[in-house]
């Protein structure tokens, strides 16, 4: 089992969150070419090691993360809210 | 290579098996070959056979990480079947399996295929109509195919769970000519039989860099030293992604997910098909090994790992389907778990094709089915090498398909590779 510090619930078992994809993908401007786009809706850089990705906490607080985890030793680094201004919110509560 | 034939087992009965060769060389990697396969899996020795059987082209090697054998060769659920129907699948696996079909006497070994049926379950009206479809465009392209009615299937397998009300099952599609066979004999079999056409089999060899040279990949640094290759070859499943960008050749649409299979004690004979439960878009799919283990699987595990290890909510998840569709197993205990890594694609299909570097060609994209499709695959795959361009069977199965509009998605599932079964 995976556990993700999750920064509005706490730590919770992997079976709560839904894994969501790669947390880097940037969508070009709707009027992009063709080839910006099907790079960004198809093409992934799969990383062997640590990457960012999204998760849901899908049967929790149902808000989106970005996790900083390794592919292959499952390790967390970090846990952060997808929001970047729900990060302050979270450190001012804290 | 001693063949296998009656001559040889009786002579070698009679001399306390003593006069067997050993299955295929263990040469030291030459300076250079005509063709390098990186990937000594099913689809990486059975392309090397294929190139030097229909290709004649022998001067080929093999370079393998690991052992044969102990990547996802063995890490599979055994099952062989041709229930597709996009254009290019369809025709696709259907002359695997038909290659399948002949693969002992191909071989002159032992792979165990048998056809069993595969028996995928059906729940409601709905599901009914959907996979009549799919089994009718395969009755048209000439696959086998049938329905099962609900009396016809408690007569062939009487010991289904016949009484689960939140799923209830009305019939089953059937594909008799599918079945399961024994992947290491598989894998054992493809090296035996290319190593004696002059494949070098070379393991132990893991590919650490590449040498490009006026746009081509001149050579390969490997462990075992520097080798070049007039054309390379990647049958690299699972870590595709990471040879890809060693490559410098940029993105794939792959991500890397991990499968588990399980394996149970032996019991009596109990199930003589390949049976199919999916609910929900949920997967359980069960077998009996000739030893009388229960082979069975079930998802992913739903996050993108390069892990060769599963998590425990997914054997909660197998366990559960199994006893929701076969209660008699509630006792019966499990040996051993595993999970193999797949190359998960952005449609559920598969890639083989030319690259942007001239002399290197892909084999990569097998999701779930890739132990299936290895006869099929190493065929195109030499086919591609040798010829230069893509059967039409495979014509499409190429990186440019997403750009141009035309995914070969069998399920409707869109671009999110955890998704495609």
């Amino acid at each position: 089992m995976i556990r993700i510090n999750c920064p509005y619930c706490g730590e919770r078992d992997h079976s709560e969150f839904s894994y969501g994809g790669d947390a880097t993908i940037n969508y070009p401007s709707l009027d992009a070419s063709e080839k910006e786009w099907t790079e960004a809706i198809f093409f992934r850089k799969n990383i062997k090691g640590f990457q960012f990705e999204t998760w849901h906490h899908s049967n929790g607080c149902r808000m989106w993360l970005v996790v900083e985890r390794s592919t292959v030793t499952h390790e967390i680094k970090s846990v952060k809210p997808c929001h970047p201004n729900l990060q302050k919110v979270v450190e001012n509560n804290k | 290579m001693t063949k296998f034939n009656a001559w040889n087992v009786i002579k070698n009965g009679l001399n306390g098996q003593s006069y067997w060769t050993r299955q295929w060389r263990d040469p030291e990697p030459k300076s250079s070959y005509d063709v390098v396969i990186i990937g000594g899996g099913l689809h990486g020795l059975a392309t090397a056979y294929y190139l030097a059987k229909n290709h004649n082209i022998k001067n080929v090697a093999v370079l393998e990480k690991g052992w044969i054998g102990g990547g996802n060769a063995g890490r599979n659920t055994t099952i062989v079947r041709s229930n597709y129907m996009m254009p290019g699948n369809h025709e696709f696996y259907e002359h695997s399996l038909k290659l399948w079909e002949n693969l002992s006497h191909e071989l002159n070994y032992n792979v165990m295929f048998s056809q069993r049926a595969h028996v995928s379950l059906f729940h409601s009206p709905g599901a009914k109509d959907s996979v009549s479809r799919i089994y009718n465009i395969m009755r048209l392209h000439g696959t086998d195919a049938e329905l099962w009615d609900l009396k016809t299937l408690k007569k062939k397998i009487p010991h289904l769970n016949y009484h689960n009300s939140r799923f209830p099952i009305l019939g089953a599609a059937v594909q008799k000519r599918a079945g399961n066979a024994r992947h290491d004999a598989v894998a054992w079999g493809y090296a035996r039989a290319a190593d004696t056409l002059g494949v070098d089999i070379l393991q132990n060899c893991e590919v650490t860099g590449f040498t490009r040279k006026n746009g081509n990949i001149e050579s390969i640094q490997t462990s075992r030293g520097i080798i070049k290759g007039k054309k390379i070859g990647f049958a690299v499943a699972g870590n595709t992604s990471v040879l890809w960008q060693m490559a410098e050749l940029g993105n794939l649409p792959i991500e890397s997910h991990k499968l588990q299979a399980f394996v149970s004690e032996a019991v009596k004979p109990l199930l003589d098909q390949v049976v199919v439960y999916g609910v929900g878009g949920a997967h359980f799919y069960i077998s009996q090994s000739d030893k009388g283990s229960m082979v069975f699987g079930g998802d992913l595990d739903w996050y993108k790992s390069y892990a060769q290890r599963g998590n425990l909510p997914m054997v909660q998840d197998v366990a559960e389907a199994a006893m929701a569709i076969f209660p008699s197993l509630g006792r019966i205990r499990l040996l051993r778990h595993w999970a193999g890594v797949m190359d998960m694609t952005m449609d559920g299909s598969f890639f083989i094709c030319k690259t942007p570097i001239s002399n290197l060609y892909l084999n990569a994209g097998w999701n779930y089915g890739g132990f299936k499709a290895s006869p099929a695959s190493g065929w195109y795959f030499a086919d591609l090498i040798a010829n230069e361009s893509p059967h039409n069977y495979v014509q499409n199965h190429n990186l440019e398909r997403f750009e141009k509009g035309i995914n070969i998605d069998e399920r409707g599932a869109g671009p999110d590779p955890k998704l495609h079964g």
